[in-house]
Order: structure tokens, then C-alpha cells, then sequence
């Protein structure tokens, strides 16, 4: 007797070219079915889910104070998701980005700190910016040496870069650049004459995101560095065949990617906190990477899913007022979503032929 | 001075358990070929889960017995860590997600359910979630007939919670499993390379998700001892923070073996705890913290100088496995 071989229910089969429109129809379900299990979710607490999420938006957008405060998280957010797509480019995955905010908000903090009496305003904020943007800037050079010099795996090495800049901010919070006359362990305040300007309610850096977002689409298209990284990203050794020197390419980028985050750090230091503390970089570094990875690279993409990320959670915080719903619910909610939105582009790339029936075959037969 | 250094290994050791366990949990995914980030998030999910798990049985019978309790954290906490292994599985090993996005996520969904469900429980018991003295008891540390009583050596070695027990037997085991067993040899070959190990006839997608799942659950029961030992059974808003990521860089630092996991557990719980205990004249506390992960580092670059195959990560990890795509 022949064992009959059972074709299994479905296989998959990679699509061969997609239609934009079709591309995004998935998404839009996926993007539907996150805030369905998140609905259900918030079902099952007691509440009632449309209320919730309209709290939500309303708590994002629903006053210029709130509006204020969406933008002022939005903007670290755009800007490290941006400094750190450069780095997943070339597939060099830097996940250091919070260790490169601390180093940059520790480098302009010590001349806001300690300079603030000496330099006027302009070349103080000037001082702060290079300063930070170096500092971020080098601490990402480091793994990149090592990778281009031994391979050494660039994950794990900025993932540990993160923890040796957290410790050092709370060294300088304990110890050096302890504030004077507190009980607890923090630094000073940055002088109000050094603090950035406002325009239109929050600090400047929002514009200069914006401006990042224009560049960075414009290098990463139009120049010769940009065509460098993707060529390096998809595959080393065509690099290498073509003549781009890796080596080159992967310094060279994680500089740009540590210096944008670095500048992050100044920015949130001066201002948005005007001091350092150990929630500095709060998650930024990490958050980005998923911002980078949703908006696929695209720094126009990672302007919208990072303003959308900043919504939920601003507006976590009024429906913890609202309905008592503790505002970890965010970071929750934040989760399913993204699990969505990677799970689909499965879909966008394959898809599924289900068993056939049984006659069909006979018939082919036939 | 010989006090202080007994001190010091003892609470090194109750430092450096849940950070081997989370280990352990990683060295296993990792071994499939899975770079799991999400460490941090299923220690999370692990750590409430079993604190919820022994709090609700305590509030259901009257008279609660403390191992029962003890063994539905374990189970629960197992199967939460699972649980958040097994999105990461679903995502990367079936949708083909990037690891390293996928795995961060996990770490962003976790510490959210983690800290979101801690305080609804809090809110909904007045308060705080606290486990009764029976659950207490059966995680303060065990007295062996005899053994505990031999001096010094007693103290040192034969007077932890079960736990530590627990995880230092696991990684025993695992060490033999990844050495010795036909199963344990096929997992490294996964690992280091998939489409070689496709050919031998190794199911590959079952060892991923085996392994991802297991190892995720071992995670879980590594954040459960933070919420039941750690905090003494209390919930602490952000009770694992950073642990998670002390245990990845732990397994770097144990070049991926369980057997050498251990001693650096005990080192790194050490360094974690060590200002408690010695103060270097020169040295501020902070810096300690720093250690590990300087550690960490140099193990990595010393050992990508080398180029050692042996003592390096298992070579596909970061990278799914397409078969069409080989």
C-alpha cells in the first residue's frame, strides 16, 4: 500500500512584487487588529475601550499644553530613530542609543554646567551642541572599530556601552557634579540664561528634527555616502568588490548615528530637563529601534510612527488620571502593536496558498 | 575581615542567582540560534506572575500550604516566560521578524505587563500585592539536617532558599545536556549552522521553538526569584530593571557555558552588592556597577581578537533561517 503523503493545510510563497496600495491595505489591518486585542484588553479591566483610546488622543491633542508636551516626546524620539537607522543601514545594530544620549547630555552638561558664567548664550549653546554631538559620536565609534577590526559582535558591545554610561551618570549624581546643598544625589540645574528657546511652546529642537529629517533623506538618496550604506548593508563583500572600504563606511556612519543621539542628550538636558538624572535617556535608545524599524528606514515614515508612539504615551498618563488605568498600560499597548506591525510584513513579502481540495487534484490528473 | 568576606559570598550568591537563571534561560535560546533581547521583558512577565500566581492561591484556600505555593510561582512564572518566548518564536521563527527588533519589543511589552499588572493587582487589593507568611517562608533560606550546621562551611554552602539550589542543578544539567545528549548536540548544530543541520535531517523549526520557549520560561522563574526573594514577596514597581540585561551580558562573560555561568553569577551578584560590603578608598560605589559590563566587553573583543569558534556565540544567531532562501 502507497503511504499517502499528506500535503500539509498551507505553505507559503514568496510574493513577487507587491503593489504600494496593497502593501499598506495589510498594514491598516494589522495596525486595526492590535487596537482590537488592545480594546479587548482594556474589555476586560471594565472599561469601556472606545472611551479609552478617545481619552487617549484627547490627552495627546486635545489642548496646547498636552500638544506641547506630545511634541516635547515625540522629538527625542524622531531624532534618535533617525541616528539610528543610519547604523541599521548598513546592518550595524546599534543598540546603544541610550548610552549615546547620556554621553551626549553628560558632555553639554559640563559646559552648561561649569561654563554657563563664562560664555554668552549663543556660543554656550553652540558649545553644548558640538559637545554633545562628539561625545555621542565617539562612544559609538568605539564598537564600530572593533567590529570593523575583528568582527567583534556590535550588538551585544552598545547594548553594554548603555550600562557603563548609566552607571557614570549616577556616579556624577552621587558624587562630582552633585547639586550643592541637597540631601539627595543629583546635579544642578542648568541656568536659566543657558536654557534653549521656545518657539511656539516647546524648545527649538523640534525644528531642527525636522530639518535632520530632510537631510538624512536627502543623504541617504541622493549622495555618495548614502549609496555606500545600503551597498555595505546588503552585503559586505560586494562592498568590498565594488571598492567602498567597510571599514571606512562603518566608522564613518557610527559616528553620524552616535552624534545624532548624542545631540539628543543635549537636547533633552537642555532643554527639556535642564538636568541629568538617571531617566535621561529613559528608554529613548530602545523605543527608536522600533521607530526606525516600523517606519522602514524612511526618516519621513519615523516622523509620523514616532509622533504616533508619543501620543500613546502622553496619553497614558490621562487615562491613568481618568480611569485609574496605571499608565504601564502604555508601554503594554506600545508592545502589541509593534508585535502587529513586525508580524505582518511577513504578509507583505509571502503569502499563503491553502491545501486544495481533494477532486481539484484528481481533475489536474485528468 | 574573614566575617565580612562570608557575608559577602553569601549575599554574592543570593545576588547572582536570578542572574543566572536568566542566563541559563539565554544561553539555551541563543544555542538554537535565536538572539532573544527580550530577557528583561520575560523576567518582567515571570516576576509578577508568579507573585500573582501564589498570591491568588493564598487568598483562595484558607489555610495556604508553602511549598504548593512555592510550586505555582514556579510553574506560573515558567509558563509566562514561556509565553513571552513564544511571541518572540511566532514572530521570528514562523513571520521571520528581526531578531533584534522583535526581541526589544518583548522587553517593551514585558516591563509594561510586569508594572501594569503589579499595580492593577495593587489597586484592586488596597495597596500593594504582598504574599502571606507560609509563601515567605517557603523562599527564606532551607536548614539540611547536619550540613547546615558544619561551621562556616554550613553557612556558606547549606543555607540558601531552594532556588539557588534549583538553578545551580540546572545548569549542571544543562551542561550535560549540551555536551552529552544527542539532543543537546543537534541544538548546537542548529545554531551554528542551520542549513547544515537541515540537511542532516534535524527539524529545525521545532529545536527553535523548543529551545526559545524553555529557555524563555527559565527567565521567567529567574524574574519570579526577584519578586518572591529579591523584594521578599512583595511588588516593586520595576523590581527586575536591568537584571534582565546583567543576564545577557552574563552569558557573554560565561562565553555560552552553563557549567561557567555559575561562578560568573556569583561574581557578578558580587559586584552588583559588593559597596554594601568593602568600601575601596578612591573607588565610589557606581563604579562597581560599572564592572560587569566592562567585563562583559572585554570578554567580547578579547575573544572576537582570537577569533575563538569555541568560546564565541553560536555562529547563525541574530539570523533566521530561511530554507527557500539558503
Amino acid at each position: 500500500m502507497n503511504k499517502k503523503y499528506k500535503e500539509p493545510l498551507f505553505h507559503m510563497v514568496k510574493r513577487d512584487t507587491i503593489s504600494q496600495k496593497e502593501a499598506w491595505r495589510i498594514r491598516i489591518i494589522a495596525f486595526i487588529l492590535s487596537l482590537v486585542v488592545g480594546g479587548l484588553m482594556i474589555l476586560t479591566l471594565g472599561h469601556n475601550p472606545f472611551k479609552v483610546y478617545q481619552a487617549m488622543v484627547v490627552g495627546a491633542w486635545g489642548s496646547k499644553t498636552v500638544i506641547y508636551e506630545t511634541i516635547k516626546i515625540a522629538t527625542p524620539l524622531l531624532i534618535t530613530a533617525i541616528g539610528i537607522s543610519f547604523a541599521f543601514k548598513m546592518r550595524f545594530w546599534n543598540i546603544g542609543g541610550e548610552g549615546q544620549i547620556l554621553v551626549g547630555a553628560v558632555a553639554a552638561g559640563y559646559f552648561g554646567l561649569y561654563t554657563a558664567h563664562i560664555f554668552p548664550k549663543v556660543p554656550l549653546v553652540f558649545l553644548m551642541l558640538v559637545s554633545g554631538m562628539l561625545a555621542g559620536g565617539l562612544y559609538a565609534v568605539l564598537p564600530a572599530i572593533c567590529k570593523a577590526k575583528w568582527g567583534t559582535n556590535e550588538t551585544l558591545f552598545t547594548l553594554m556601552l548603555n550600562y557603563i554610561a548609566l552607571a557614570f551618570v549616577k556616579y556624577l549624581m552621587n558624587g562630582p557634579w552633585k547639586a550643592k546643598g541637597s540631601s539627595y544625589p543629583k546635579i544642578g540645574m542648568l541656568a536659566k540664561g543657558a536654557r534653549l528657546h521656545k518657539v511656539l511652546g516647546v524648545h527649538w529642537g523640534w525644528i531642527l528634527a525636522l530639518v535632520i529629517v530632510v537631510i538624512s533623506y536627502i543623504y541617504f538618496s541622493k549622495t555618495k555616502h548614502g549609496y555606500e550604506i545600503s551597498v555595505v548593508g546588503e552585503s559586505n563583500d560586494t562592498a568590498r568588490y565594488a571598492g567602498i572600504s567597510v571599514k571606512k563606511v562603518f566608522i564613518r556612519t557610527m559616528f553620524i548615528s552616535g552624534a545624532l543621539c548624542g545631540l539628543v542628550g543635549m537636547l533633552q538636558f537642555a532643554g527639556a530637563d535642564y538636568t541629568i538624572t538617571e531617566g535621561t535617556a529613559g528608554g529613548i535608545g530602545f523605543t527608536a529601534i522600533t521607530v526606525a524599524w516600523l517606519a522602514k528606514m524612511n526618516p519621513y515614515a519615523m516622523l509620523v510612527v514616532s509622533v504616533f508612539i508619543a501620543m500613546l504615551e502622553r496619553g497614558a498618563n490621562t487615562i491613568q488620571t481618568n480611569f485609574k488605568i496605571p499608565a504601564s498600560a502604555a508601554d503594554l499597548l506600545i508592545g502589541i502593536i509593534l508585535f502587529f506591525m513586525l508580524g505582518c510584513e511577513f504578509f507583505t513579502t509571502y503569502r499563503l496558498i491553502f491545501r486544495e481540495k481533494e477532486e481539484q487534484h484528481a481533475s489536474y490528473i485528468k | 575581615m574573614l566575617h565580612t568576606l562570608n557575608s559577602l559570598f553569601i549575599a554574592a550568591v543570593l545576588a547572582g542567582t536570578p542572574l543566572l537563571l536568566g542566563a541559563l534561560g539565554e544561553i539555551l535560546t541563543e544555542k538554537s540560534g535565536n538572539l532573544n533581547l527580550g530577557v528583561e521583558g520575560m523576567m518582567f512577565m515571570g516576576a509578577i506572575t508568579g507573585l500573582a500566581g501564589s498570591y491568588y492561591y493564598e487568598q483562595a484556600v484558607g489555610t495556604p500550604n508553602g511549598v504548593v505555593s512555592a510550586f505555582i510561582a514556579l510553574v506560573v512564572s515558567f509558563l509566562a516566560g514561556s509565553i513571552g518566548a513564544l511571541i518572540y518564536s511566532f514572530l521570528t521563527i514562523t513571520l521571520r521578524a528581526n531578531q533584534n527588533v522583535t526581541g526589544l519589543t518583548l522587553t517593551i511589552f514585558g516591563t509594561g505587563f510586569g508594572n501594569f499588572l503589579g499595580e492593577y493587582i495593587g489597586q484592586k487589593t488596597g495597596g500593594y500585592v504582598a504574599v502571606g507568611e507560609k509563601t515567605k517562608e517557603a523562599f527564606s533560606s532551607v536548614h539540611i539536617p547536619f550540613l547546615s550546621d558544619i561551621p562556616v562551611v554550613g553557612k556558606l554552602l547549606f543555607q540558601y532558599n531552594w532556588m539557588v539550589y534549583f538553578a545551580i542543578a540546572l545548569a549542571i544539567v544543562m551542561t550535560w545536556f549540551l555536551k552529552k545528549s544527542r539532543v543537546g548536540l543537534n541544538l548546537r548544530a542548529v545554531g551554528e549552522d542551520p542549513a547544515t543541520a537541515d540537511a542532516a535531517g534535524i527539524n529545525i523549526r521545532r529545536y527553535k521553538y523548543f529551545a526559545t520557549l524553555i529557555g524563555g520560561g527559565i527567565c521567567g522563574i529567574g524574574g519570579m526569584y526577584m519578586s518572591m526573594v529579591t523584594t521578599s514577596g512583595v511588588w516593586v514597581h520595576n523590581c527586575v530593571s536591568g537584571y534582565g540585561w546583567l543576564a545577557v551580558a552574563l552569558v557573554i562573560f560565561a562565553t555560552w557555558s552553563p557549567a561557567r555561568g555559575i561562578l560568573v553569577a556569583i561574581v557578578f551578584g558580587g559586584l552588583t552588592i559588593m559597596r554594601m560590603y568593602i568600601n575601596i578608598k578612591g573607588i565610589p560605589a557606581q563604579i562597581y556597577d560599572m564592572l560587569p559590563y566592562v567585563a562583559t566587553i572585554i570578554v567580547l573583543v578579547m575573544t572576537s581578537m582570537r577569533q575563538s569558534k569555541e568560546h564565541a556565540q553560536p555562529k547563525s544567531c541574530g539570523t533566521n533561517y530561511f530554507r527557500e532562501e539558503r
